[in-house]
């Protein structure tokens, strides 16, 4: 073959690379443009500090939705920090535990199962024995989305940490369990933080685990045992609604929960890149 | 071939942004002999080697000055191909590299398929001539079709030889092929270069002065990146003319 | 107490501790497959297995409820949205390790692994007012108005050019999953070493070559392993598919028209279900989505294992 066709295939898989990754980024410009411009003029203290107007009627806010994102995001990552950050340290501190390969493929598998499963699996254990509703089964369901998330990021800080901060802390005369504790820990500290904004980010965006746990709640509410409404869910209903200014106000929440989530991605890049080097 | 040597350089000169890897370099590479490029580490050895088959292509940082001359003909003028330069002229790392997806055949003819060759016979002829050459044949010969990475580190080396000779270069350069090896699998490749030499020019990078003195017929001191000197191999190391040689290969630095 | 106790003690409370949390996620793992498999029961043992995957009415009116719209809706938009997705995939992955550097690279990175982390939900309300007008205008109406004047006979297969239907929720679909498959091959493919790459260029070979012969083949398992990731993410994606699918869980579908997957079906029927035998029927659905995706699961794991090459002898 010769050498001319050669570059010449050369240079159009390098146009068809190109051309590819135009076609990827294109619409997420589209995207980004699409919900900054619409979902900035949304974006009022109305928005911020009102609960949403009846249907039909102007006006209203997403306050309810907003504190309500909040409670649950936040219940949700409590529990699943509390299981999952054991579970990494299960998997990096003790790794010949005899629950580890279960641990690992659970945890893998969990990782890549459909969200809405988990909404019905938290109906059933929360909402029916319940008998209504509920901010707090809306959390359980993120959370068995969260905990495979913070499960991988601890257990891949934790490796991080160098053989030689434990086997300080042994040398000390400290027990083991002081060790993991005050020196192991506190050296990751960064990366499990990361990995928790990241779980959070995650569960901040979901709607389909929540449609039939935490349903929604046009009132402002505190309490987890009541419905609840949260940015994501409030974002499909004015999605799918025919009144303009439900879209209008859809759009604002969008631009809430893009930015949020930027921030987030950001931050734990930031992390990665400075936060590698064993302190 | 017309030129007076195999290849040349005129001034060669290396910057890696800034800094100068190689500065100001004539040599000249004897055609079918061995040439050694000695020194300690990070004296731009590698550096000046890679030039010669235009590696630092593909480093955008690398900046290239003065000629290099192939045949009489300078590989980095304007519109000359380096695909084809490297054809010309091959290379083997210090690190053996079989591609771990392909069988031995597969590997050793991985640069035959690339300018079309198809036909089977043709492509064994060529793996067998050059596993012979790399004096790997009789090892593998039952077993073309295993994989490639099944291989001990030694015969892996060897195939990269070989896959590298399967193109038939016409010079061949070696960046401490036997550095990461052990002393058998160092002493059979060193057998092999005194038989290859008859059929490809050879420059070896090395950082063993044994070695060099071995095998090679010239040998080229370098130090900070310039050319300290350069001779043929038995005077070099018994009767060095600057000061700097002498202290390298007495082993007072390195 | 005596330092060895509270050394002793404490290492053990600690470790107690840690294993029960952690089994607490084995457990809960467990749980979302029982609570499924239970609450399927009632629809499997009105319809059977097999005839509830096969049964082709959902009608919440008369209680009969077949799977095999909605399941079929499932596997036609993931199987679409993948075929779609694989080369830009891939060529953003490509364009990522092999054709970019510095800022660029990182760049580009940055703004894949976004788009990976946008809700679905911003993607369907996106989808609805941005997408779904653009295909309606520009493709399903020409394309519908082209067959009604030249292949009447094509009209059934293209069904309503809403711009709500199948296409849309494919290629959102689709815009969905790349960065997935992306972000994994382009991990597999910056794993290749440089010096697999450079033993290639020194036998002769064009960037291309490099890439074609060497890095792709070397980081296949990552990017098989991308591609599956992606498949599992289509199979489960909820939102967006429901927001542009239009939600009609009739066969057989059109191109244009509105259909609905397994996990669209649940999204929009389980707060409405009433009867015992409808909930048990939609948990019955997820039951199946579960199978499938630890199907998927299972099937990747075992073709990675036979694509994964040894390093060799050291």
């Amino acid at each position: 073959m010769s050498l001319r066709r050669r570059y010449f295939r050369d240079r159009l898989m390098q146009l068809l690379v190109y051309l590819g990754t135009l076609v990827v980024l294109l619409p997420l410009f589209f995207i980004l443009y699409y919900v900054f411009v619409q979902g900035i003029g949304a974006l009022n203290l109305e928005f911020f500090t009102r609960e949403p107007a009846p249907p039909g009627e102007a006006g209203g806010g997403m306050l309810p939705a907003i504190v309500g994102s909040l409670v649950v995001d936040l219940l949700a990552l409590f529990f699943a920090a509390v299981f999952g950050i054991a579970a990494g340290i299960l998997l990096a501190e003790y790794p010949d535990h005899p629950l580890n390969p279960f641990l690992r493929l659970v945890s893998d598998v969990m990782a890549g199962l459909p969200a809405i499963l988990m909404g019905l699996v938290a109906f059933v254990l929360v909402v029916k024995p319940m008998g209504h509703f509920s901010g707090l089964s809306g959390a359980v369901a993120l959370a068995l989305i969260m905990v495979p998330i913070i499960t991988r990021a601890t257990e891949g800080v934790l490796k991080l940490i160098p053989w030689e901060i434990t086997e300080a802390g042994l040398a000390l005369g400290l027990p083991r369990w002081r060790v993991i504790s005050s020196l192991v820990l506190p050296a990751a500290r960064g990366g499990i933080l990361t990995g928790l904004m990241l779980a959070l980010a995650r569960g901040a965006g979901e709607a389909a685990p929540l449609l039939f746990t935490a349903f929604g709640n046009p009132f402002l509410t505190l309490n987890p045992l009541e419905p609840m409404d949260t940015l994501p869910l409030k974002l499909y209903v004015y999605a799918i609604s025919p009144y303009e200014d439900w879209h209008r106000q859809a759009w604002g929440a969008a631009l809430i929960l893009a930015a949020a989530i930027m921030l987030a991605n950001y931050l734990a890049r930031r992390a990665t890149r400075t936060g590698g080097q064993p302190r | 071939m017309n030129a007076p040597y195999r290849m040349e350089t005129q001034n060669l000169s290396v910057y890696y942004g800034k800094h100068p890897g190689v500065q100001n370099v004539s040599l000249a590479v004897h055609d079918k002999k061995i040439t050694a490029l000695i020194g300690p580490s990070g004296c731009g050895k590698t550096t000046f080697l890679r030039a010669l088959n235009r590696m630092h292509d593909l480093n955008p940082i690398v900046r290239v000055e003065g000629k290099v001359l192939l045949d009489g003909e300078d590989i980095y003028a304007p519109g000359v191909d380096p695909v084809a330069v490297r054809r010309r002229v091959g290379m083997v790392f210090q690190r053996p590299t079989p591609f771990p997806t392909m069988s031995i055949f597969e590997n050793v003819v991985a640069g035959l398929r690339l300018v079309g060759i198809r036909d089977r016979r043709r492509l064994f002829e060529a793996a067998e001539r050059a596993l012979k050459m790399a004096a790997l044949w009789d090892e593998v010969k039952d077993r073309l079709d295993k994989p490639a990475v099944g291989l001990s580190g030694g015969q892996q080396q060897r195939l990269s030889i070989a896959r590298a000779l399967a193109v038939e270069p016409e010079v061949l350069l070696m960046d401490e092929p036997t550095s990461a090896l052990d002393p058998i699998s160092t002493q059979a490749i060193e057998d092999l270069l005194t038989t290859l030499k008859e059929s490809v020019t050879i420059v070896i990078v090395t950082h063993n002065m044994q070695q060099a003195a071995r095998v090679s017929d010239y040998t080229a001191f370098f130090l900070d990146g310039e050319l300290i000197e350069f001779d043929r191999t038995e005077k070099l190391f018994t009767n060095p003319k600057d000061t700097r040689t002498e202290a390298y290969i007495t082993g007072r630095f390195g | 107490m005596p330092n060895w106790l509270y050394q002793r003690l404490g290492d053990r409370l600690f470790s107690l501790s840690i294993v029960i949390l952690a089994s607490g996620v084995i457990v809960a793992a467990l749980l979302v497959f029982w609570v499924l498999y239970r609450g399927s029961q009632e629809a499997f043992a009105t319809f059977g297995f097999w005839g509830f995957l096969t049964g082709s009415r959902w009608d919440a009116v008369r209680g009969m409820f077949g799977a095999w719209p909605p399941l079929l809706g499932t596997l036609i938009t993931s199987a679409a949205a993948l075929f779609l997705a694989f080369f830009p995939a891939l060529a953003t992955a490509l364009f990522v390790v092999e054709f970019s550097g510095g800022r660029l690279r990182e760049v580009v990175a940055y703004l894949i692994d976004l788009l990976a982390a946008l809700p679905s939900v911003v993607y369907g309300l996106w989808g609805i007012f941005v997408l779904v007008p653009v295909v309606r205008a520009y493709v399903e109406l020409p394309l519908f108005s082209w067959a009604a004047a030249h292949a009447p006979g094509l009209l059934p297969l293209l069904g309503p050019p809403t711009g709500i239907g199948l296409l849309s929720a494919i290629l959102v679909l689709a815009l969905m999953i790349v960065p997935y498959a992306s972000a994994l091959a382009r991990d597999a493919l910056a794993l290749v070493p440089q010096s697999q790459r450079e033993a290639m260029y020194a036998l002769g070979a064009t960037r291309w070559e490099v890439i074609r012969r060497v890095v792709i083949p070397y980081a296949r398992a990552g990017i098989f392993s991308g591609v599956v990731l992606a498949l599992a993410r289509a199979l489960g994606e909820t939102m967006a598919v429901t927001m542009l699918i239009g939600n009609s869980v009739n066969l057989p579908y059109t191109l244009f028209g509105p259909a609905a997957t397994m996990a669209s079906l649940i999204a929009n029927e389980f707060t409405e279900a009433e009867q015992d035998l409808h909930l048990s029927a939609l948990i019955a659905v997820g039951f199946v989505l579960l199978l499938i995706a630890l199907l998927t699961n299972l099937v990747a794991t075992w073709i990675l294992g036979r694509m994964s090459h040894g390093e060799g002898r050291k």
